[in-house]
């Protein structure tokens, strides 16, 4: 037997936590001793360390800005890198995927870098192969997860997390490349823009610079990546790294001794540049914030924002859609089956079509080859005809002849005759004569 | 005491010459102050002087103008409502100024070309800096051919174009390669390297040998020209400066004390970079270069090198078209 508990009895006997929307509301409950479920977030740490992390990396910037340099100097090892040309006729992008361990962590590392970025002449097409790299990894994904057989979790995921993109330190403002391809790529990814070689541009420029910026970003409507705000523990840090966004970097593998320590740093002759001092450069609250604070949120957020973006449109202009004609809510799987069904009667269809055109075709061919048929087949009685009529003027054509032949052998015969006549009746006269 | 002429050269038909030194004149003449009058007569005249700078936006180009004339120089120092748009297409833009010093008028004409490179697409952003070396080559041509010339014609010619290359570190890039062809066959070239304070020493030394290699690899001449020099002296000189361009430059307006002295120089946190101490940049020997030795010499390259070349062929030009009389023709007779 079901008993009902009363709205009424509920509101005054039980403190509600505020009814949220369409989640089912369950009442909180009290624990009278300790449980252990504490040990949750602990397990999944642990499973995720087995598991291994993956991070991907996409640098835009141009050839020479120093995208290697801050890579190495990030994750403090020397990925082998080779110095491209400027003369690339487009751009290209290589990835290098590297594994990490730091402690007990494993971190699978992809790091891709544009090739020959900013160099062309005309650079209307620069964007293009960005753009379609990053939706090649989203379609790869897209398919995994669309298999009926798949191992999602084995999956090696190649999806851009963050995308540095380097500015050159002018001092004035974005250039219009910088514009047109942030704004491609807004939608798709997370953009972290940061000011490359930033020892070129003394305090004061700086700040008027990033000032310029950010104003120039948001007047074009370029959406960078927003340090997330709603997490209490590092809501303040983000906050304060949120106002000193784009972050002016310097990168340095090589080391230089500055009072009684080595450290990463470049040496001038007016003095020496240190990477890892907040007062020169911006390098450490990019580590701080790319790496320590931030990285499982860019992973999130391309998950749950960007690749979503990009499945739902994806699915949309194959014709998918997720409520019917009646605005009921249809699921994958009738639509799929619905789609089969109507490829199938189109298949069909159109084979149907073709056999119906076959057959006419066919048809045509043989009348066309019978009225040949006929055509010759008149042609050769009238040839027929013809030679009959031939034959039968030469036949008369001998007859004559051979009638004018045979009197005149008659005529020759008489004539004959008549000379061995008179030929006689003279041999006889001839004859008296003598006697 | 007797003069012993040396044997006299005959040196054409009819024609004797003799070489009587200096030391064997009996009295003092006076050939030497005409180094004087020349010099009076040029302090009153003045100098002019057209540099053409081009590069990107944000390189420092009104920068290092401002420095090297040691005042505003620059078209960004002087319009009083000075953007900073990048512009559609390349459009030269030129500012003259008159500075003195020490009794010497120069007139100096800076011509700049904002929006070169600039664009998205930069197909063939050298035609209208082209287009304005040639016009002005024109322009003194046709004053040169009047029948009743001015005294002194003006001179708008480009004596020199600085062309600012940024500091990858690499290479050269294919805008630089087709830029300094073209326009290396026109006007003498003087590259340099802006913002050099993001090269370390030995970046900086690399940085310019792989230049100067690329420069010679595409066939382009920069000025000094190997072939215009003159005498064994000027190789020697001209062969350092060949040595170490393109010069690396950094460019300031302010000044700071250091060691007691009023230098100019960009302050940082790390350190003071002197513009003016040739082991920070080679600011110094650009402006030696083009200011206090070779200003003349880069005139002179101009004026019988450039411009005679535009002129030969502007005249075969004119000369082939017997039928059509061309606009050149028309003004002579």
């Amino acid at each position: 037997m079901k008993t009902f508990v009363s709205e009424s009895w509920l509101n005054t006997h039980v403190t509600q936590l505020p009814r949220q929307k369409n989640q089912t509301w369950a009442r909180p409950l009290s624990l009278a001793g300790h449980v252990g479920f504490d040990s949750l977030p602990d397990q999944l740490v642990n499973k995720s360390i087995c598991q291994g992390f993956c991070f991907n990396i996409l640098c835009i910037g141009e050839t020479g800005i120093g995208k290697s340099t801050l890579m190495d100097t990030l994750f403090n090892t020397n990925f082998e890198n080779f110095e491209s040309s400027h003369f690339e006729p487009q751009v290209k992008l290589r990835a290098q995927t590297y594994d990490l361990q730091e402690s007990n962590v494993r971190l699978r590392l992809t790091v891709v870098n544009t090739v020959g970025f900013g160099d062309q002449m005309n650079k209307q097409e620069s964007y293009q192969p960005v753009v379609d790299y990053i939706d090649r990894q989203f379609e790869s994904y897209l398919q995994e997860e669309l298999k009926i057989k798949r191992s999602l979790h084995n999956y090696h995921d190649s999806r851009v997390h963050a995308c540095l993109y380097f500015i050159s330190p002018s001092g004035h403002s974005l250039k219009s490349l910088d514009l047109v391809t942030m704004k491609k790529l807004d939608s798709k990814v997370n953009i972290i823009p940061v000011i490359a070689k930033a020892d070129t541009i003394s305090k004061s420029e700086l700040h008027k610079f990033k000032i310029k910026i950010m104003s120039e970003l948001v007047s074009n409507g370029v959406q960078i990546y927003q340090f997330p705000l709603d997490d209490e523990t590092v809501a303040k840090v983000n906050t304060t790294m949120n106002g000193h966004l784009p972050f002016a970097v310097v990168g340095s593998t090589e080391e230089v001794s500055v009072g009684n320590k080595m450290v990463k740093a470049r040496q001038y002759p007016w003095g020496v540049v240190q990477v890892e001092n907040e007062n020169h450069c911006d390098f450490v609250k990019l580590r701080e914030m790319l790496i320590c604070v931030n990285m499982e949120d860019l992973r999130e957020q391309t998950h749950t924002r960007h690749y979503e973006l990009y499945r739902r449109c994806k699915l949309e202009e194959m014709g998918f859609k997720d409520t019917g004609p009646e605005c009921k809510p249809v699921s994958l799987q009738q639509t799929y089956e619905a789609k089969r069904q109507e490829f199938l009667v189109e298949l069909q269809k159109r084979e149907d079509e073709m056999r119906q055109m076959f057959v006419q075709r066919v048809k045509e061919k043989e009348s066309e080859l019978k009225e040949a048929e006929r055509d010759l087949q008149g042609r050769f009685e009238q040839l027929k005809r013809l030679h009959a009529d031939e034959k039968a003027a030469l036949e008369e054509k001998k007859r004559l002849l051979d009638d004018d032949q045979s009197s005149f052998s008659k005529r020759r015969a008489a004539a004959q005759l008549l000379q061995a006549q008179s030929l006689t009746a003279n041999g006889k006269k001839d004859k008296d004569r003598k006697k | 005491h007797t003069i012993t002429l040396p044997k006299p050269e005959i040196s054409g038909p009819g024609l004797q010459m003799s070489l009587i030194r200096g030391t064997d004149l009996f009295g003092y003449i006076g050939i030497e102050a005409v180094l004087d009058q020349m010099r009076s007569k040029t302090m009153k005249a003045g100098f002019e002087f057209n540099i053409m700078v081009v590069g990107q936006s944000g390189l420092g180009k009104s920068t290092l103008v401002n420095t090297l004339f040691k005042s505003k120089v620059s078209r960004k120092s002087c319009t009083p409502n000075y953007e900073e748009k990048i512009s559609k297409t390349v459009k030269l833009q030129t500012v003259s100024h008159v500075i003195e010093e020490n009794g010497v008028k120069m007139k100096l004409t800076v011509i700049d070309t904002p929006g070169f490179g600039d664009q998205i697409n930069n197909d063939n952003c050298w035609e209208p800096i082209v287009k304005y070396v040639n016009e002005q080559y024109e322009k003194y041509l046709r004053e040169e051919l009047h029948i009743n010339r001015k005294r002194v014609i003006p001179d708008s010619r480009v004596h020199c174009c600085i062309y600012f290359l940024p500091a990858t570190g690499h290479r050269l890039r294919p805008i630089d390669v087709e830029f300094m062809k073209r326009l290396g066959k026109i006007v003498s070239i003087v590259p340099v390297i802006a913002k050099a304070d993001t090269l370390t020493i030995e970046e900086r030394q690399e940085f310019k040998e792989r230049i100067r290699q690329d420069l010679v690899d595409n066939g382009i001449h920069v000025y000094p020209q190997k072939e215009y020099d003159e005498d064994p002296e000027e190789r020697i000189l001209n062969n350092s400066i060949r040595e170490s361009i393109p010069f690396a430059v950094v460019g300031t307006d302010k000044e700071h004390q250091v060691n007691g002295n009023k230098v100019l120089g960009r302050k940082t946190n790390w350190g003071i970079i002197e513009v003016e101490n040739v082991a920070h940049c080679e600011f110094a020997n650009l402006r030696d270069l083009l200011i206090r030795s070779h200003l003349q010499d880069l005139k002179d390259v101009t004026h019988n090198i450039h411009y005679e070349t535009y002129r030969v062929r502007r005249l075969n030009e004119s000369n082939m078209n017997f039928s059509e009389p061309g606009p050149l023709t028309m003004s002579v007779f």
